[in-house]
C-alpha cells in the first residue's frame, strides 16, 4: 500500500522531461496520470528511484482536427477522449473504447499516452489505436519521430520507445463514416477485458484489433485480408486468432480466449457492417 | 517536498514525502479521516474524493501530484450544517449499512451527476463501476442516486 | 412479570430512517484506523511466502538498524508472552485434533500469510519498510491444498497431530436401525449428487484494524478493534495473554462490515495488546487488503455428497449427506463448528419423517483458516438440498416448484419437530413460494422458455427456485452445550429511564452495519411510548456494556432485541408501582399506553412516564422498599432457535456461445416473522442476495498447487459492483415466531442462503436442453462454456452417428 521511497521532479515541458529522464537514468520513470504505475509501486512490484511527473505539461493535452487525422496530445485524459465532440465525429470508435477504460475515477486521471506507452496488451486503447492504423509521435533528445502503431508494440510491456523518449502525440486517421464496433468481454465492468475487439469497416477496408490476446495488442490482419478477398464475416471471424498467442489466467484458458475472439470478432464485424 | 493543497476550501501548506499518497495526506496530515482505504489496487473506490471537482481514487494519486489543486473530501460536502442532497438521498433510500464505502460512494455519485445530470438506472450502475460495497447489494444506492438526480 | 401488549404498533413495523446515517455519511464516524492515538507505535507483520515451510531461523537485526524502528521480534522471541494458545471455542468432538496456534509461528509456517515476525516502528511506512530487512531461513515443504490429498496424510501438516484429519462428526436420525438404508432400497427415485462449495473471502470493506492503549501505571488496557465480538474478544484476550479480565476493556468503534470474518480472535489483536503492555505505549495495526485476503479467515470450502430417496409421488423419504470440510491451517475461534451449523438443514424445508443421516469429516490444509462467513454452514446445506431437489425433479420429470410444493412442511404442521430433534417454530412455505412465483410470473416464464430454448438457440432462458430455512437466533445455551460449544447463547440488555425521560439502552449486541441503534430505539419507543429519537443505544464497549455475546448468526434481534423488550417490561412494572403509589390507586387498576399510566375507566387520573421517571430520580415519595431510579436488566436465553424462511426465484439468460450469464430478474420473498423496521429488513435481503449471487457467479479464493494465493487483491477476487448485478424484487410474508414476545426471527443471512442455489438452478435449467446437469460455482463464463462443451461432447460421444 505504501510505495518504496523515491525522489520526485516535475517537468514543465516535454524538453525538460526528456532532459530529466536522461539525467536520472534507467531507474527513473515518467509518471502521467499514474494509473498504471502507482498500483505497481504500491504493491512494490515497481520501485523506481525517481519519478518525473509529466502530468502538468498542459501543452500535451489537446484533441485537434489535423485534416486527414485527429491529433491527440499524450497527456489527454481518457475522460476527455471519451467526451470529445471532435472524436465523436471523426473517430467514434476511439471515444467509445475510452469510455470502457477502468472506471470514471480512473478515466479522470489516466491518460491516453500513459496507457499506450505502458502498452499493456490487456488495455483497451493500445489495441484500439492499433486497429485504427494510428501513428504515435515520440520526442527524444534528438527531436521527434513518428512510429506506426503496427511497429510500436514489441513485447510484453515493451515498446519501440527509447528510454529517453517521451510519447507526445497519438494520430488517428479519420474514420470517414466507417462502421465500427467495440466488444469488451469481462466479468466486472471495471476490469480489463478477458478478450476485447475493436473493429471498423468501410467499403473494402477494415481494421480489427484484439485486446488481451497475446503479450502485445494484436492486429488481426488475417481477418481483414479475408474480408477484402471476399470472405463472409463468419468465415473471416474464424481467422480471428491467427496472429494471436493468448495466455492462461484466472479468467480464461488460451482455448477459450481463441473461441471468444472468434465469436466477438464475428459480432463486431456484424455490428460494424449493419 | 513542499506542497500547497486547498482542501474543503482551506489552503494547506505541507511538507510531504514524495511517496505520500493523497489519501494518506488527507487522513494523516490533515486529520480528515472520512476518506477510507479499502484496497491497495485502485479497485474498491472507498478512497474516492474530488480533485479539481472530479472524483478520483486518492490511493492512486500522490499528494505531490495534487500540489496546487482543489480537493473536496466527504467532510467538505455538507454546507452550513446541512447535508448535501446526495447525502440526504443516501439516508432516505437506506443506501448505506456499515458506512465504510459510503464516503467514496457519495463522492463518486456526486461526480457522476455533475457529468450526467439525468442518468438512467443503467448509467448509474455503470457510473459506479469503480466503487465496491459489501452490504447493500447496490439496489438502494442506485435508487438514492436516481432520487438525487430527480431532486435537482 | 407481565408482558405489556400495546393495542396496535405505532412504531414497530414502520419504515424509519436510520439514526446511524448522518455520522457515517459525513465522515464524522470513527472507524478504528481513524482514531487519533498520540504516541502509538505501528505494528507490521512479516508473513510467510510459503504455504508450508519449516522456519530454520529468523534474523531481525538488520531491521532494528532502520530509521523509526523500535523493536522487531520473531515468533520465538514472543513465545513467553502467551499464557495460552490462540483460542478455538468449539471442540466439536472429544477427540478433535487441534494444533497449537500462536500469533506468530515459531517452528513452522502453515499457510501463505502466516505471521512469522513483526516490527514496531514510529510510522506505518517505517514498519513496513523494515519487514523487507528481516531475514528468514525457510525450508519449504510440500503444500496440501486438495481435501482428498489432505485426508490421505501424504503430507502431515502438524507433526504433533500425526494426521491432517481434525474430526468426524455424525448425526443419524432414524426410527429404527437401518431405516436410512431401507428408505434408499425402497425408493422409487434416488439422486446422488456431488457439489463443491468453493472457498470464499468474506471481504468486509473495512479491513481489520487494531489499537491497544495501555495504562502502564494504572494497569488497565483498552483494545480497540474492528470486531463483531468485543465481549468474546475481551474474555479470550484476557485468557490468552494472562491479563486479569477486569483490567481488560474492548471497544469496537464504527465497524465497516464483518460477515462473520470479524467473529474471531486474531493474531494482530493479541500482538498489539501484548506489545502495548510490554512496551508500555499504544500499539496499532491496520490491515492492508492483500493481508486481509490471506490472514483474515475464509469461508465455505466444503465438498458435499448428498443423496435423496423419494417415493413414487416424489415425496422425500430419506436424506444422506457426507461432507468433507476444509479447516485451513489452524482452528480459529469457531472453525470446526461451521459444518455443524448446517448439519440440521440438509433436509431443507421439507417434511422428512423417516430418516436422516449426516456425517462430516474435516481436514487441515496449508491454506488460510476457514471460519464463519455469512450464513456459516446454512448456505452450504441449503445449496446441497436445493440443487438436489432440482436433480430429483428432473429425474421424476416434474416442475421443480411443484416438487417443492409436494414436500413442503405444511403451515398447520408447525411447530414441527424435525428428525434432528429441532423444533421449527412457525412457517408457511407454500404462501412464500406462491408470492415469489407471482412476482416472477413463473408460469409466463415457463411458457416463454418453451418457445425460446429451441434447438440451436444461443440465448437460453433459465428459471431457478430455492426455498430455504434460516436457522438463526443463536442460540439456546443448552443446545449449544449439546454441540460442545464453549459459551452460551444468551444476550443481555439494560433499559434505563433518565430523570428527563430520555432513555438509555445498553445492549450486548455489537452492530457493524445492521442499524441496531435505530431498531433497538424503535423497540423501546413502542414499549415505553416515547419517540425513538429520545432513546440512546449504548453498545460495543465492554466498560459501558459489560455483558453480552455480540452479533453473529442473525441473533441480534431474536435474542438481543427480545432482551430489550423484556427489560422495558421490567421497567414498566417498576414504574407502575410508583405511579400507583402517586395516584393512590391499586397497581392492578392501572394501564400503561402511549407513555402514560392511567386508572382504568378514569382516564383523568393519570401520570405520564416522564413524571414517574422524575419521581424515581428524586426518590422523595416512593413506595416503601422500592429502590430509586428506573432501570432494569434482563439476560435472555432463548428457548429455541428461530426459523425465518422464504422462496427465491432467479431468471437468467445464458449466452451459450460465450458462457456469459445475464441475470434478468431476481425475486426474493422472505418471512422473518414480525418486522421491526422494514427498511432495514429490505437492506439486509438486498445485500445478502448479492453476496450469494456473487458466490454463484463471481467469487472464489484460488490457490495454485503450491498453496500460493492467486486472488489476493480486489483486482483478482471479483467482488461485483453495481454495474455487474441486477436489481432485486422483494416480497414479504409475515409469520410471527411463537417463541418470543416480539414474534421476530432474524434476517441477516437469509439472502445469502437463498441466492446461490437459485442462481445455479437457473443456469442449469437454462442449459438442461444441452445435456448439462450441473455447473460448478462460480459459474464464470469460462466455466459455463467448458460445462456446455463437456456436456455436448458427452452427448455426441453417446450418439449413434459419432
Amino acid at each position: 500500500m505504501i510505495p518504496a521511497a523515491f525522489d520526485y521532479v516535475r517537468a514543465g515541458s516535454a524538453e525538460e522531461a526528456i532532459s530529466l529522464i536522461g539525467e536520472y537514468g534507467e531507474d527513473a520513470k515518467f509518471i502521467a496520470g499514474g494509473h498504471s504505475l502507482l498500483p505497481l509501486m504500491k504493491l512494490r512490484l515497481a520501485q523506481p528511484t525517481v519519478l518525473v511527473d509529466i502530468g502538468r505539461i498542459s501543452d500535451l493535452s489537446y484533441i485537434r482536427d489535423a485534416g486527414d487525422h485527429i491529433a491527440i496530445g499524450a497527456m489527454t485524459r481518457h475522460m476527455d477522449v471519451e467526451t470529445s465532440p471532435v472524436l465523436a465525429e471523426h473517430a467514434p470508435l476511439l471515444a467509445h473504447a475510452a469510455s470502457h477504460v477502468g472506471d470514471p475515477q480512473v478515466r479522470h486521471r489516466g491518460t491516453i499516452g500513459g496507457s499506450i506507452a505502458h502498452s499493456d496488451s490487456a488495455s483497451d486503447l493500445p489495441a484500439t489505436t492499433l486497429a485504427m492504423g494510428a501513428t504515435y509521435v515520440a520526442q527524444g533528445p534528438g527531436g521527434t519521430r513518428e512510429i506506426a502503431a503496427a511497429d510500436f508494440f514489441q513485447g510484453f510491456l515493451q515498446t519501440a520507445l527509447a528510454p529517453d523518449e517521451l510519447l507526445t502525440e497519438i494520430r488517428v486517421p479519420k474514420m470517414g463514416g466507417a462502421g465500427w464496433s467495440f466488444q469488451k468481454f469481462n466479468r466486472r465492468a471495471q476490469d480489463w477485458a478477458i478478450v476485447g475487439v475493436a473493429a471498423w469497416r468501410r467499403n473494402g477496408e477494415s481494421g480489427v484489433g484484439l485486446v488481451n490476446m497475446g503479450s502485445t495488442p494484436i492486429l488481426a490482419t488475417s481477418v481483414s485480408a479475408a474480408l477484402s478477398s471476399g470472405a463472409s464475416i463468419a468465415e473471416a471471424a474464424e481467422l480471428a486468432a491467427a496472429e494471436a498467442d493468448p495466455q492462461n489466467d484466472l479468467n480464461a484458458s488460451p482455448e477459450y480466449r481463441v473461441h471468444l475472439a472468434k465469436v466477438l470478432v464475428r459480432r463486431a464485424l456484424e455490428q460494424a457492417s449493419a | 517536498m513542499q506542497i500547497r493543497v486547498t482542501v474543503n476550501g482551506t489552503a494547506h501548506d505541507s511538507d510531504v514525502e514524495p511517496r505520500t499518497l493523497l489519501v494518506h495526506y488527507v487522513r494523516e496530515v490533515l486529520g480528515l479521516t472520512g476518506t477510507n482505504i479499502g484496497c491497495d489496487t485502485s479497485s474498491c473506490g472507498a478512497c474516492s474524493l474530488h480533485l479539481n471537482g472530479e472524483a478520483v481514487k486518492s490511493c492512486t494519486v500522490l499528494a505531490v501530484q495534487a500540489d496546487g489543486c482543489e480537493v473536496t473530501t466527504i467532510e467538505g460536502l455538507a454546507q452550513n450544517g446541512e447535508m448535501h442532497p446526495m447525502q440526504k438521498a443516501f439516508m432516505e433510500n437506506h443506501a448505506l449499512q456499515c458506512g465504510y464505502c459510503t464516503p467514496g460512494m457519495v463522492m463518486a455519485a456526486t461526480s457522476l451527476l455533475n457529468e450526467n445530470p439525468n442518468p438512467t438506472e443503467e448509467d448509474v450502475r455503470l457510473g459506479l463501476e469503480g466503487n465496491l460495497c459489501r452490504c447493500t447489494g447496490y439496489h438502494n444506492i442506485v435508487q438514492a442516486v436516481l432520487a438525487a438526480a430527480g431532486g435537482r | 412479570m407481565t408482558m405489556t401488549e400495546p393495542a396496535a404498533s405505532t412504531v414497530l413495523g414502520k419504515r424509519r430512517l436510520r439514526k446511524e446515517d448522518p455520522a457515517l455519511l459525513t465522515g464524522e464516524a470513527k472507524f478504528t484506523s481513524d482514531l487519533n492515538i498520540p504516541g502509538a507505535l505501528h505494528l507490521a507483520v512479516l508473513r510467510s511466502p510459503y504455504a508450508h515451510a519449516r522456519i530454520r531461523s529468523v534474523d531481525v537485526s538488520a531491521a532494528l538498524q532502520l530509521p523509526g524502528v523500535v523493536a522487531a521480534y520473531s515468533g520465538a522471541d514472543l513465545a513467553p508472552l502467551w499464557a495460552g494458545p490462540m483460542p478455538c471455542a468449539w471442540p466439536v468432538t472429544a477427540d478433535m485434533k487441534n494444533p497449537t496456534h500462536h500469533p506468530l509461528a515459531v517452528s513452522k509456517a502453515a499457510y501463505v500469510g502466516d505471521g512469522v515476525a513483526c516490527v514496531l516502528a514510529t510510522s506505518d511506512a517505517a514498519a513496513r519498510d523494515a519487514l523487507e530487512a528481516i531475514e528468514v531461513d525457510y525450508e519449504p515443504l510440500p503444500a496440501v491444498v486438495d481435501l482428498e490429498d489432505a485426508l490421505s496424510d501424504r503430507v502431515v501438516i502438524h507433526d504433533e497431530l500425526g494426521t491432517n484429519r481434525s474430526y468426524t462428526w455424525e448425526l443419524k436420525c432414524e426410527g429404527a436401525d437401518g431405516q436410512v438404508e431401507r428408505a434408499f432400497a425402497d425408493a422409487a427415485y434416488t439422486v446422488s449428487e456431488h457439489y463443491v462449495h468453493q472457498r470464499l473471502i468474506p471481504m468486509a470493506m473495512e479491513p481489520r484494524a487494531v489499537a491497544a492503549v495501555p495504562q502502564p501505571f494504572g494497569g488497565d488496557i483498552t483494545l480497540y478493534s474492528s470486531t463483531q465480538v468485543p465481549h468474546i474478544l475481551k474474555v479470550m484476550t484476557a485468557l490468552t495473554l494472562g491479563i486479569p479480565e477486569h483490567q481488560m476493556r474492548v471497544v469496537a468503534p464504527a465497524v465497516g462490515g464483518g460477515f462473520g470474518a470479524k467473529l474471531n480472535v486474531y493474531a494482530e489483536e493479541l500482538l498489539c495488546t501484548a506489545l502495548a503492555r510490554k512496551h508500555k505505549v499504544p500499539v496499532r495495526w491496520t490491515e492492508e487488503r492483500t493481508e486481509n485476503t490471506q490472514a483474515t479467515i475464509h469461508g465455505r470450502a466444503q465438498r458435499q455428497h448428498i443423496e435423496l430417496a423419494a417415493d413414487a409421488d416424489g415425496k422425500l423419504t430419506a436424506v444422506r449427506v457426507r461432507l468433507l470440510a476444509d479447516m485451513g491451517a489452524y482452528l480459529q475461534l469457531v472453525t470446526p463448528g461451521i459444518p455443524l451449523l448446517g448439519a440440521f438443514l440438509y433436509g431443507g424445508v421439507y417434511d422428512l419423517p423417516v430418516a436422516y443421516d449426516f456425517s462430516c469429516t474435516s481436514v487441515f490444509t496449508t491454506l488460510t483458516p476457514t471460519d464463519a462467513y455469512r450464513g456459516a454452514g446454512r448456505p452450504e446445506a441449503t445449496y446441497a438440498i436445493e440443487r438436489a431437489m432440482d436433480a430429483l425433479a428432473d429425474q421424476i420429470g416434474i416442475d421443480p416448484l411443484e416438487l417443492r410444493r409436494r414436500n413442503f412442511i405444511k403451515k398447520d404442521q408447525f411447530p414441527y419437530t424435525a428428525m434432528t430433534g429441532l423444533v421449527y417454530d412457525s412457517g408457511d412455505h407454500d404462501a412464500a413460494a406462491t408470492m415469489a412465483a407471482e412476482l416472477a410470473d413463473y408460469d409466463g416464464l415457463r411458457a416463454r422458455q418453451a418457445t425460446q430454448n429451441v434447438d440451436g438457440a444461443t440465448k437460453r432462458l433459465g428459471i431457478g427456485v430455492c426455498s430455504y430455512f434460516e436457522m438463526c437466533g443463536l442460540a439456546p445455551s443448552r443446545v449449544l452445550a449439546s454441540l460442545n460449544y464453549s459459551a452460551g447463547g444468551w444476550e443481555a440488555a439494560t433499559v434505563r429511564v433518565l430523570p428527563t425521560n430520555k432513555i438509555q439502552v445498553v445492549t450486548g449486541t455489537a452492530p457493524h452495519g445492521q442499524g441496531h441503534e435505530t431498531a433497538w430505539s424503535m423497540i423501546v419507543a413502542e414499549k415505553m411510548g416515547v419517540d425513538p429519537d429520545d432513546v440512546d443505544v449504548l453498545h460495543s464497549d465492554t466498560a459501558i456494556a459489560p455483558l453480552g455475546l455480540d452479533t453473529y448468526g442473525s441473533r441480534s434481534l431474536p435474542v438481543g432485541g427480545v432482551a430489550i423488550a423484556m427489560a422495558c417490561d421490567k421497567v414498566i412494572d417498576k414504574a407502575k408501582k410508583i405511579a400507583a403509589h402517586q395516584l393512590e390507586a391499586n397497581e392492578d387498576d392501572l394501564e400503561f399506553a402511549g407513555g402514560t399510566f392511567s386508572v382504568k375507566g378514569t382516564p383523568d387520573r393519570s401520570m405520564p412516564l416522564a413524571a414517574v421517571a422524575f419521581e424515581a430520580f428524586t426518590a422523595h415519595n416512593l413506595p416503601d422498599g422500592l429502590e430509586p431510579n428506573l432501570e432494569a436488566q434482563v439476560t435472555y436465553d432463548p428457548p429455541n432457535f428461530s426459523w425465518p424462511f422464504g422462496t427465491h426465484i432467479c431468471v437468467v439468460e445464458v449466452d451459450t456461445e460465450t458462457g456469459d450469464v445475464d441475470v434478468l430478474k431476481y425475486v426474493a420473498v422472505d418471512d422473518c416473522g414480525n418486522q421491526v423496521n422494514p427498511l432495514i429488513v429490505e437492506g439486509q435481503v438486498h445485500g445478502g442476495v448479492i453476496q450469494g449471487l456473487a458466490q454463484a457467479l463471481f467469487e472464489e479464493a484460488v490457490f495454485d498447487e503450491d498453496g500460493n494465493p492467486k486472488t489476493s487483491t480486489l483486482a483478482e477476487y471479483l467482488v461485483p459492483a453495481a454495474s455487474d448485478v441486477p436489481p432485486i424484487t422483494l416480497g414479504h410474508t409475515i409469520t410471527p415466531s411463537p417463541t418470543n414476545p416480539l414474534g421476530v426471527k432474524g434476517i441477516g443471512e437469509a439472502g445469502t442462503i437463498g441466492a446461490a442455489p437459485a442462481v445455479i438452478n437457473a443456469i442449469v435449467d437454462a442449459l438442461s436442453g444441452l445435456g448439462v446437469t450441473d455447473v460448478p460455482m462460480p459459474a464464470s463464463p469460462h466455466t459455463v462454456w467448458k460445462t456446455i462443451h463437456a456436456a455436448q461432447s458427452a452427448s455426441s460421444a453417446q450418439g449413434v452417428s459419432k
